[in-house]
């Protein structure tokens, strides 16, 4: 009865595979967007600002359908990497991950942002006056006096990932074992006659994990912070 | 030799600064808040750009506008020690310390870690994150961490201002043995007389963003006309003496200067050793014959050689010592009592100084015998 079935495993499965490349492969191009807009001027920055906030106010299916312009076989980034690399990304679990990567992004970046803008830049002056080179400062002195922030802004992203289903809905359908993650199966579900029994089950474990993803970053951060101040 | 020549506008404040100052023992940049102290340093250090102008330590160019050379920070080998301890809040004390080093060329690594740490006394706060440390603990981490980054010249910004009387006390022996036992030449800003009194070789004077003085020790404190900007209060004169004797009966010490001798409260100072007092003015008084029956041990014949009239009560004496004459020291008065004794340049008299008046606090310059 508790045990879940074969079809809820691979929901699971297939959901946390595509939060875990979301978050890996955005995390990066994260932090560089946040220092851009944290410590950079150029002209064109409130667009930059404006862009990456757009997933936030945009409707999803609105994402979702964009994404499929540009990322179908035919569009004009899909097109390309299908036919350099053979890489497919629509209808794949690969695109799930990319529509949740995009949606959660703007999070991803606030968190981030702020923890960079609350670095003491004189201990980047002092670090500098020792010898360390820009780089290495950001490497060394920087990024682990972040941490915080960019835990918070990893679970937030982990946990709007998991939640994704307009964009993903839209731009990779619901193909089951590739792209029907948790909520494109509880929205299965809920289309079914009797799937009301399963829908719950799959909501309550939506809720779990969502939980232990928070819990794990508080625990985290808690630890973090203690390093921090000794 | 450190030359500085360098314009730099900050909102409304203009900094303007031309100096040639030696690049050998404690350089004290001097002057009140507001004065440009720390912008110099900056500039210096490589933190901040001068619009205009030429940097140049020891014949490396460090900056030039003409030419469009900028070394980076990373670049000028120059320790820094701020106002605020920095330290790195997320590495150990031990950490902290060797991340400049780790970063310093290997043939420049003259000191060791543990001659650090010994000279600091900092060995047993080595496995602690600097949250742990006392503030006046913090300050002698981040001088050690500056040090072992190797510079070829040390940067202290106001590195006491942040502590109380008491940290000062316990820090300030430390930068007096960097200066004697490392021989690093260290530019060292401050807004207080004392720690220009105990530290100093050179005085840059500033004011309003410009050098308005610059010379030893000895010439900046000794002239009147730079008192407005010294300070009044603590205004005298220092005068180069030795270690003679101890009293241990009554506790009191004998410095033996070029025209006499000075008994003072006890110190705690081997025999021989060369130090810098500061007599201050407003503790010379002046009699026309020696007094007999009074409580002053110090009774130094003396003769006017200067009279500097301040504002409003006050007149300041120079007074020469001794018969060779080298000595001098200033004598604060009343207006009146120059006027009632008929005072003037030339005439002899006698200066008397307390001698608890002369104490710790009014020495610098400590130096072994030899």
């Amino acid at each position: 009865m508790l045990q879940p079935t074969d079809l809820e495993l691979e929901a699971i499965r297939l959901s946390l595979r595509v939060a875990f490349w979301s978050v890996a492969c955005s995390l990066p191009v994260a932090i560089a967007v946040a220092w851009l807009l944290a410590r950079t001027r150029f002209p064109g920055k409130i667009l930059l600002d404006g862009l990456v906030h757009l997933p936030l106010v945009v409707p999803p299916v609105v994402v979702g359908f964009l994404l499929l312009v540009l990322f179908g076989r035919r569009g004009p980034i899909g097109g390309w990497l299908y036919d350099t690399f053979g890489i497919t990304i629509i209808f794949t679990w690969k695109g799930a991950a990319l529509a949740a990567a995009v949606m959660a992004f703007p999070l991803m970046v606030r968190a981030i942002r702020l923890s960079l803008e609350a670095v003491d830049r004189r201990l980047e002056a002092a670090a500098r006056t020792l010898g360390a080179r820009r780089f290495d400062v950001f490497m060394t002195i920087t990024l682990p006096l972040m941490t915080p922030g960019i835990l918070a802004g990893v679970v937030l992203a982990f946990a709007r990932s998991l939640g994704e289903f307009g964009a993903t809905i839209t731009f990779v359908s619901n193909i089951p074992g590739e792209t029907r993650t948790i909520p494109v199966a509880i929205y299965t579900l809920t289309q079914t006659p009797d799937g009301d029994v399963g829908a719950l089950r799959l909501s309550i474990i939506a809720v779990i994990l969502a939980l232990i993803a928070l819990v794990a970053s508080e625990l985290l951060a808690r630890r973090v912070n203690a390093r921090i101040t000794g | 030799m450190l030359e500085v020549d360098a314009e730099q506008e900050l909102g409304a404040f203009r900094l303007d600064i031309h100096m040639r100052a030696p690049s050998r023992g404690v350089t004290a940049l001097f002057g009140r808040s507001g004065s440009g102290k720390t912008s110099l340093v900056n500039m210096l250090a490589g933190l901040s750009r001068p619009a205009r102008g030429r940097i140049v330590i020891d014949d490396t160019v460090l900056f030039d506008s003409s030419a469009g050379t900028s070394v980076p920070p990373e670049r000028r080998r120059l320790g820094y020690v701020f106002q605020e301890d920095r330290l790195f809040p997320h590495l150990s004390v031990r950490s902290n310390l060797l991340y400049g080093r780790r970063r310093a060329p290997a043939r420049d690594r003259t000191t060791t870690v543990a001659e650090v740490v010994e000279l600091l006394g900092i060995g047993h706060l080595l496995e602690r994150r600097p949250a742990r440390l006392s503030g006046g603990e913090k300050q002698r981490v981040a001088i050690g961490r500056a040090l072992l980054a190797h510079p070829r010249l040390l940067l202290m910004d106001e590195p006491l201002a942040s502590l109380d009387a008491a940290r000062k006390e316990e820090i300030l022996p430390f930068i007096e043995r960097l200066r004697d036992r490392l021989r690093l030449p260290i530019v060292y800003v401050t807004h207080d007389l004392g720690e220009i009194i105990r530290l100093a070789d050179t005085v840059v004077l500033m004011s309003e963003g410009r050098v308005a003085a610059l010379g030893t020790v000895d010439e900046i404190l000794g002239r009147a006309d730079l008192r407005s900007l010294t300070g009044r209060h603590e205004a005298g004169a220092l005068l180069r003496a030795s270690v003679e004797s101890h009293d241990e009966r009554f506790g009191l010490t004998h410095l033996a200067f070029d025209g006499g001798r000075l008994q003072t409260s006890q110190l705690d100072l081997p025999i021989g050793t060369n130090v810098r007092v500061n007599v201050r003015a407003r503790d010379v008084s002046i009699a026309l014959n020696a007094p007999a029956d009074i409580s002053i041990l110090n009774i130094l014949p003396a003769r006017i050689i200067e009279i500097f009239a301040g504002d409003g009560a006050h007149t300041d004496l120079k007074l020469a010592l001794g018969n060779a004459g080298h000595a001098a020291i200033w004598a604060r008065l009343t207006a009146r009592s120059v006027h009632d004794l008929q005072l003037e340049v030339g005439r002899n008299v006698f200066a008397l100084i307390k001698a608890v008046a002369i104490d710790r606090q009014s020495l610098g310059g400590l130096q072994p015998d030899g």
